[in-house]
């Protein structure tokens, strides 16, 4: 590799620009040689630098009395009070599981929850939000099962429990799916770690597995479009070890009750090299290491490779001089390698050494900081205006709108995900008070009485048919969970799935994207603590729908408010928080009845949204609430079916009378936002009538908890179905795309007994 | 009167273990780190659930060769309490503490949710506070939670009373629709023919505590700590 010349062909293939390489050039004072070339390459990548989306990013709100870390570090860090703090990231897999679904979502599980341990938090709880096409194609069955039985593996191994998350299915899907993985931990107050270097001649120590060659430009091909020959790039995926990860989680938090470390990082993308200029350059100092003592598993690698390896289950440190036995001697009692690889320096340079020989000395603020930012052509996209014309109040309005309801239920996007969240050990740690299949799950925090609730939201289709306003619902709706649920919205992690943002078009989904999420975050008090950017998330200049995914922590100061969404009692009353328009724009009900992705979604008003959350919250904290279920996708009809039948016991039906002059469809299966059906005891709803006139939210009693079929009169309809025909549409609806995998282990016993040998000997004297 | 759960590279139930006996039953109990080689002092030792040693090559295939296994026999031989939930039922199977094996889920799938057992066997130190019969709620989380035996040894099982548990439906009954994993006989749990070495898939640990959905599997527990106080 010595000999190798930077030529034009060279920097393009590292995905430079001319431009770049000029700049790099004059960083330099003199051209890179290959190793710095492939340094830079990976730094300034989209993947790592968010060159395109900085600008934008900078309006998010990320402010706010409880935020203790905000963007720029590992994770974000919110005071949860008792001296603990929530440590929360999410992050996309998205290319490598599209390359290697089982392997990619894995090692996307495996690179988030080494981001929040890193920050001295232990990891409790997995959340995951997943994009496909259509299941009746086998390739997305494949993705599907293959990125479930990832994550299934890697989370349940490393003993992080996968509690929560969600599943969309549409078209756009098809040529990219999106994996994204949200790790949730606990950590003390004044135990919070930074991925900071400081103080010169501190040693810089090498911790966990091997380098190899794989991954090697992985943050480059995250940061590129798919091609018919993506699948030439299964190499660029690593393979994980969630047993070794595991046994670095639980030998870094020993580590951090000592008083040994000083920073440490992860070495997710662009392994080593973004570790060390990272740290050196938040800590504004320098590092220097040599690439001699980086442990390897494979032999003949060049500096080029092991700088850009991304092999996982690694970890940077660096620990107090004279620490350096101390802290070997921890890593040792659970099997790993530590070993220094070099030193804190006071010239801010990233100097890598191989032996003796320098092969790469470049200012480390250069590389973590100073990436060009790019403030890219914007353009409304052009598909707008023709969805915009689309008028569903032209559509026939169905005849059987019971059937309707059964199919709406079938439908993946709304059918129970328990085939899925079965798969995952969801109860590790003894803290999920409310297990999946709720609008948020909620974490109890043992020894405080207190308990947090989470919720993953992002309706791509939404966002597609309206940037602005599918950004802000986004937010709105993960919040509404998360106070449906009885918690308090604290703050949100994003991750921002678009096309290429070389094309105007997608960078204009992306501003308005960024301008409804900083809009709805700033109405809401929910500040942004961090989150990542995935782009060109497309396959032949198709992009996805522009899906931004936010992950809304709540905190409930009692953890006996934890509040499902299931009906509890016969008897109770079923009162409606906020108001039914005649909105049919963007849903799901369209898609699934008239196969139209169109329209204008449903308006938010966050304002309105805010007073029914607020309503919503009062009256579970008054001990009012039986039941709170938020009104999604499916609209009136599915959300009360819901409340009918997903929960643990037998089903409890419904008598429901609807006296509103909407059209049948739009008042059953209209998406309006800031609704919530609660149900509760007769005697209590003068109680909740003052809470919701406090806060002038409009109220309806709908009817009550009876018997056990599901009956909604309406004014021009009546819809009367069997609780145990909803519950195998609904139960069904997405497990029936799983392959009903199954071997017999009687058959097995037969085939071993004694008998079975007699038969075995029949038949091969017959042959 | 002091319960040692252990602890093997890969476990990951042992915290939750450690919070039922001391936070909730009130017990003392510590952590045993699988390099020790004496347990004298302790009444009852848990193996917890988790992936031991990564359950690479084979669950439990790895962790039989931890030199705290040498000790949990000696434990076990001379009479001491030794529970295994989970991972720690696979690895008392690949010991031979327990006979039979534990394959693959009939689903091939991972499977975690709550599901019912019921109590064949109120005899032994692990079951002696419940009544007969007696049906549990608690969850399972196991991607290798099948039981298999030849038909000698289930033979043998099933005269010596050694079934403890098996999967049934809310009401009792024994059922292939109540079989999770397709376990032969239903079975969720066994002890050895002394009785003193338990081992099951479910986990009583995540049912000890009403929040969590059940209490039914504390009762465990509390039939440990009460042969304890007779000892």
């Amino acid at each position: 590799m010595k000999g190798l010349l930077v030529t034009p062909e060279l920097i393009a293939e590292h995905g430079l620009s001319p431009e770049e390489y000029e700049r790099i050039k004059a960083i330099l004072g003199r051209e890179p040689n290959y190793t710095e070339l492939g340094i830079f390459s990976v730094m300034w990548s989209e993947h790592c630098s968010y060159k395109s989306s900085k600008v934008h990013l900078k309006t998010l709100p990320t402010q706010g009395e409880c935020i203790l870390q905000g963007p720029g570090e590992n994770a974000g860090v919110v005071d949860i009070g008792d001296g603990l703090c929530a440590v929360f990231k999410i992050e996309s897999h998205n290319h490598p599981s599209f390359i290697e679904p089982y392997q990619g979502a894995a090692t996307g599980v495996g690179g988030i929850i080494r981001d929040i341990f890193t920050m001295g938090a232990r990891p409790i709880a997995l959340f995951d939000s997943l994009r496909f096409g259509p299941l009746e194609d086998p390739k997305n069955r494949y993705l599907l099962s293959g990125v479930v039985g990832g994550i299934s593996s890697y989370g349940n191994a490393v003993g992080v429990p996968t509690v929560g998350g969600e599943v969309f299915i549409s078209d756009t899907y098809s040529l990219n799916p999106l994996v994204n993985v949200l790790c949730l931990g606990i950590a003390k107050k004044d135990r919070i770690f930074l991925g900071r270097a400081s103080g010169e001649g501190n040693p810089v120590i090498y911790v966990g597995a091997k380098t190899g060659r794989d991954g090697i430009h992985g943050a480059t091909m995250a940061s590129e479009a798919f091609d018919e020959a993506s699948g030439e790039r299964r190499p660029t995926v690593q393979v994980g070890d969630p047993f070794k990860e595991k046994l670095l989680i639980e030998a870094c938090l020993e580590l951090f009750d000592t008083d040994y470390l000083v920073g440490i990082q992860d070495m997710g993308a662009a392994g080593l090299t973004c570790s060390t200029c990272e740290m050196a350059s938040r800590g504004g100092v320098g590092i220097e290491i040599d690439l001699a003592k980086v442990l390897r598993r494979e032999e003949g690698m060049t500096p080029y490779e092991v700088m850009l390896s991304e092999s996982q289950e690694r970890m940077l440190l660096v620990v107090k001089k004279g620490s350096e036995a101390e802290v070997e001697r921890i890593f040792k009692k659970w099997d790993l390698d530590a070993v220094s690889i070099g030193q804190v320096t006071g010239d801010g340079l990233l100097r890598v050494k191989d032996g003796k020989k320098v092969v790469a000395e470049i200012p480390a603020k250069a590389l973590a900081k100073e990436a060009p930012v790019y403030h890219r052509p914007i353009q409304q996209p052009a598909y707008l205006e023709e969805a915009w014309t689309f008028d569903p109040s032209r559509l026939p309005v169905p005849g059987d709108l019971g059937q309707i309801l059964l199919d709406l239920l079938t439908s993946p996007n709304i059918a129970s995900k328990e085939i899925i969240y079965e798969q995952y050990d969801h109860m590790l740690f003894l803290n999920t008070v409310v297990l999946p299949g709720s609008d948020a799950v909620v974490l109890r925090l043992k020894g405080t009485g207190k308990a947090l609730a989470l919720s993953l939201d992002g309706n791509g289709r939404y966002v597609y048919l309206d940037p602005y306003l599918g950004g802000k619902i986004a937010v709105a709706e993960a919040a509404r969970n998360v106070v449906c649920a009885g918690a308090r919205p604290l703050a949100i992690t994003n991750c921002l799935n678009f096309g290429s943002p070389e094309r105007p078009e997608i960078m204009g989904q992306f501003a308005e994207v960024v301008r409804g999420m900083a809009t709805a975050c700033r109405a809401l008090g929910t500040p942004v603590t961090g989150g990542n950017v995935s782009f060109y998330n497309e396959t032949l200049e198709k992009a996805v729908f522009p899906t931004p995914v936010v992950g809304m922590l709540g905190l409930m100061e009692d953890v006996n408010h934890a509040t499902t969404q299931w009906f509890k009692e016969e008897g109770d009353l079923i009162v409606l928080l906020g108001e039914t328009h005649e909105e049919l724009g963007g849903s799901e009900y369209l898609r699934v009845c008239h196969g139209l992705e169109g329209g204008r979604p449903p308006s938010l008003d966050l304002e309105r949204e805010k007073a029914v959350q607020a309503a919503c919250l009062d009256a579970i904290q008054a001990g009012l609430v039986r039941s709170a279920h938020d009104c999604s996708e499916g609209g009136l009809a599915v959300a009360l079916a819901e409340s009918c039948i997903s929960g643990p016991g037998k089903g409890l039906g419904l008598e429901v009378g609807l006296q509103d002059g909407l059209r049948p469809d739009a008042l059953l299966f209209g998406e309006s936002q800031s609704r919530i059906i609660v149900s509760l005891r007769e005697a209590d709803l003068q109680d909740l009538g003052e809470i919701t006139e406090k806060h002038k939210v409009p109220m309806k009693v709908l009817g009550r908890v009876q018997g056990s079929r599901f009956t909604v009169q309406g004014l021009f309809f009546e819809i009367n179905l069997g609780l145990e025909e909803m519950e195998r549409a609904w139960r069904g609806g997405l497990a029936r795309y799983f392959r009903p995998q199954t071997t017999d282990i009687r058959l097995m016993s037969e085939a071993w007994s004694p008998k079975s040998d007699e038969k075995g000997k029949a038949y091969h004297e017959d042959h | 009167m002091r319960f040692g759960i252990i602890v093997f590279p890969g476990s990951n139930c042992e915290l939750d273990c450690l919070h039922v006996v001391q936070n909730v039953l009130k017990q003392p109990a510590e952590l045993v780190w699988h390099k020790e080689e004496h347990l004298k002092s302790y009444d009852c030792i848990v193996l917890p659930g988790g992936f031991a040693h990564g359950d690479y090559l084979r669950t439990g295939a790895i962790a039989r060769f931890s030199p705290v296994m040498r000790a949990v026999e000696t434990f076990a031989k001379e009479g001491g309490l030794v529970l295994g939930i989970c991972n720690g039922f696979q690895i008392l199977c690949e010991a031979g503490l327990l006979p039979g094996a534990l394959v693959r889920n009939r689903s091939l799938r991972f499977i975690c949710k709550f599901i019912h057992i019921r109590t064949e066997n109120t005899l032994t130190p692990f079951t002696c506070l419940f009544k007969r019969g007696q049906i549990l709620k608690v969850p399972i989380n196991h991607n290798e939670g099948c039981y298999y035996a030849d038909p000698g040894t289930l033979r043998q099982l099933e005269d010596n009373g050694q079934i403890v548990f098996r999967y049934s439906d809310p009401k009792g009954e024994i059922t292939e629709e109540a079989n999770p994993n397709g376990s032969l006989a239903n079975i969720a749990g066994i002890c050895n023919k002394a009785g003193n070495v338990l081992g099951l898939m479910p986990h009583p640990e995540r049912a000890s505590e009403a929040c969590l959905g059940s209490e039914d599997g504390r009762l465990i527990f509390e039939s440990v700590i009460s042969q304890m106080a007779v000892k």
